[in-house]
């Protein structure tokens, strides 16, 4: 079990830091501090204006991948990544549906 | 071929497909029913979470909002797209560890109670019709202006379409018939997105385009002009807003929690093989939603541009047809408060509450109303709801177009409609009768009773898609917030703190859910009046609020309650590691 807390610990730590940064583009730029921003000129936008409406999407997305790629690291470093063969050779078949 | 037979052509396709992909995927057993048998690949799955997702509330309304909202439309923007960064990171894997069937499984089990399960049944039910009814009455609109049928028959149409697939494929007839309809329906936002795009801009992208210089040789950056008219016609500038910074947090918070707490949303990641895939398709599913979400803004600002390009100052006799279409079922009304046969339409209300239509013509020909003026002198009243369906027509697009966005406004109601439906016969069937009330029925007899709970929550929705309470958009943020309150504090909490016992969840998600619905329901239909919101809070961002109580109490009411028993700390153990 020690293992799995260590495990714990590091997934925690990344749902984190990765939450700040999801709460810093939304939160920070898109509503707090978006009349600020809106100063700067960002192409034919406000860059306040864009943050709000399209760059804090842009960057949810990439969180998630960036959250997926670690945790399949997580998941090997820990040895508790799922191996195909959790999964009983019918299911993979109709997996492919 | 007239617009009218291309546009009951495509939609006859479209439901042609879904009803073909029902009989090909029925349900044999409540595993497929309830959640496909676990066997859904994560692209399906990421495709199939967008299109219940994305309601009539996305496609329809989203962009007609946020295009008289400016700026501030950002809040739907965010909220709706955020949460499923809360979902991948906090939710989805560990529920799809647990790996049983619904929200209430989950609450009822990591609880130990029946209670707590009860509690979130009446909470799901609760959500889910109010979101339903939103839906079923897009279909009505969508349904009375293209095909002129009215609303009600719209609505029974639409209801026999999705009573036909749900009833039959359950989960998983619903998750591959959503496969499709995601593909209708963002090929159907696109589309007019684009075309529009290249008219106004000549810049494809539709979400560089509303940064761009217009196509007209002016040299004039869109938003930039798109300022200034609104500035002139006394609205105040596109990209600035008008909320409070703290009323638009408490909104954002609410929408993105809720998002996360949906229980139609949640338990599509019951239905992939792993835990790795659930978190993957979180990912896919944003994905697939930004499509529509980052293009939505662009349509709004286009849609403003255009709308008040065409109707700012034309004679009412001069004005195209789209605009006497809607006028005839009551979604444009127009008063020439100065007599000149022109429509001035600038700020504030053009008169009070929604028009009331009487017989009898004014001397342009426009429909007169009863309601009193409004204290202004605009003469314009547009529903906000029509402006993605309008847009084409408005673009003066070529008739296919138009034909598609209905079929894309229909696969993105009956959709979600269809995902909520699942819910409500899950949670009656598997939830209150296998778990509680007749545990002993056999896995025939629970698909039954499933199969029947679908069928009379299709009745009950159909019947508040015929009377409706709001429009389609506030309609759903009520169920947000109800969400946002009830369901996602619970489960974090069950996930990430082990000494929450059943007493704090119950005591929690009680209060989070009372307050907020009483919140909601006092100050929209009691006390309309913003300035005595608690702290500037609009009802639509009570959930933030509703959320807080319910994590407070939970906490301090657990710290003064006995620990959860070993074996659910131990199967808390369990959920937080993918292998095992």
């Amino acid at each position: 079990m020690s293992d799995n807390k260590g495990y714990w610990k590091d997934n925690v730590s990344l749902v984190l830091k990765l939450m700040a940064v999801w709460f810093i583009v939304s939160y920070g730029a898109g509503i707090l501090f978006v009349d600020f921003l809106n100063q700067f000129q960002f192409f034919g936008f406000p860059f306040g204006f864009w943050m709000a409406q399209q760059g804090a999407i842009y960057v949810f997305v990439a969180l998630i991948f960036v959250y997926v790629a670690k945790m399949n690291t997580l998941d090997r470093k820990y040895g508790v990544e799922e191996s195909d063969d959790d999964i009983p050779a019918e299911d993979l078949e109709r997996g492919g549906e | 071929m007239d617009a009218q037979t291309l546009t009951y052509l495509i939609v006859g396709l479209t439901f042609a497909l879904y009803i073909g992909i029902a009989i090909w995927a029925k349900a044999g057993t409540t595993d497929d029913f309830y959640v496909a048998g676990h066997h859904v690949p994560p692209l399906a799955n990421g495709m199939a979470t967008a299109a219940d997702w994305m309601s009539a509330a996305s496609f329809i309304s989203m962009a007609g909002l946020i295009s008289f909202m400016g700026r501030d439309g950002a809040q739907y923007l965010m909220g709706w797209t955020g949460g499923y960064v809360l979902l991948a990171l906090l939710l989805a894997p560990y529920l799809r560890k647990f790996g049983q069937f619904t929200v209430p499984d989950f609450v009822g089990d990591r609880y130990y109670s029946d209670a707590a399960r009860t509690v979130a049944v009446i909470c799901a039910l609760f959500i889910s019709f109010t979101y339903v009814a939103g839906q079923m009455r897009g279909v009505g609109i969508v349904f009375s202006r293209f095909l002129e049928v009215d609303i009600t028959t719209g609505v029974l149409i639409g209801m026999s379409i999705v009573f036909f697939y749900a009833v039959l494929g359950g989960m998983k007839g619903i998750t591959y018939t959503q496969v499709a309809q995601y593909c209708v329906l963002i090929f159907a936002f696109m589309v007019p997105a684009i075309f529009i795009s290249i008219l106004m801009t000549g810049n494809p992208v539709p979400q560089l385009g509303f940064g761009s210089q217009l196509a007209d040789g002016s040299g004039m950056y869109l938003l930039d002009k798109l300022d200034g008219l609104s500035v002139e016609l006394g609205f105040g500038p596109y990209t600035d807003g008008s909320k409070s910074t703290f009323d638009m947090f408490c909104i954002v918070a609410a929408l993105m929690v809720g998002t996360a707490g949906l229980p139609h949303v949640i338990v599509r990641f019951f239905t992939v093989p792993k835990v790795r895939d659930a978190r993957l398709s979180a990912g896919y599913a944003l994905v697939l939603i930004a499509i529509l979400y980052t293009t939505a803004p662009a349509v709004a600002s286009f849609a403003r541009l255009n709308l008040i390009d065409t109707v700012s100052n034309a004679e009412y006799q001069d004005t195209p047809a789209w605009f006497k279409n809607w006028e005839a079922i009551d979604l444009i009304a127009w008063r020439d408060k100065n007599g000149d046969g022109k429509i001035q339409y600038v700020a504030g209300a053009a008169f009070e509450g929604a028009p009331q239509f009487t017989e009898g013509r004014g001397v342009s020909g426009e429909r007169l109303l009863s309601n009193a003026d409004g204290g202004s002198d605009n003469e314009l009243y547009i529903d906000q709801d029509i402006m993605v369906l309008a847009n084409p027509e408005i673009a003066e697009l070529p008739d296919w177009v138009v034909a598609l966005v209905v079929a894309g406004g229909l696969a993105a109601a009956l959709s979600t409609a269809a995902g909520l439906l699942l819910v409500i016969s899950t949670s009656v069937a598997h939830d209150l009768f296998k778990k509680m009330l007749l545990p002993k029925i056999t896995d025939k007899q629970e698909l039954m009773f499933a199969r029947m709970a679908v069928a009379i929550a299709v009745l009950i929705a159909g019947y508040f898609g015929v009377y409706p309470f709001a429009f389609v958009a506030q309609v759903v943020a009520f169920a947000f917030g109800l969400a946002a309150s009830s369901f996602f504090p619970v489960i974090i909490m069950g996930i990430f703190y082990k000494r929450m016992n059943k007493e704090g969840a119950i005591a929690g998600m009680i209060s989070g859910l009372v307050f907020t619905a009483t919140y909601i329901v006092y100050f929209k239909t009691f006390d309309t009046n913003p300035d005595n919101w608690w702290f500037g809070v609009s009802p639509e961002g009570a959930g933030t609020i509703g959320m807080t109580i319910n994590f407070v109490v939970a906490y301090f009411v657990s710290r003064f309650t006995s620990e959860p028993p070993q074996e659910v700390q131990d199967m808390v153990e369990r959920i937080r590691v993918p292998r095992g």
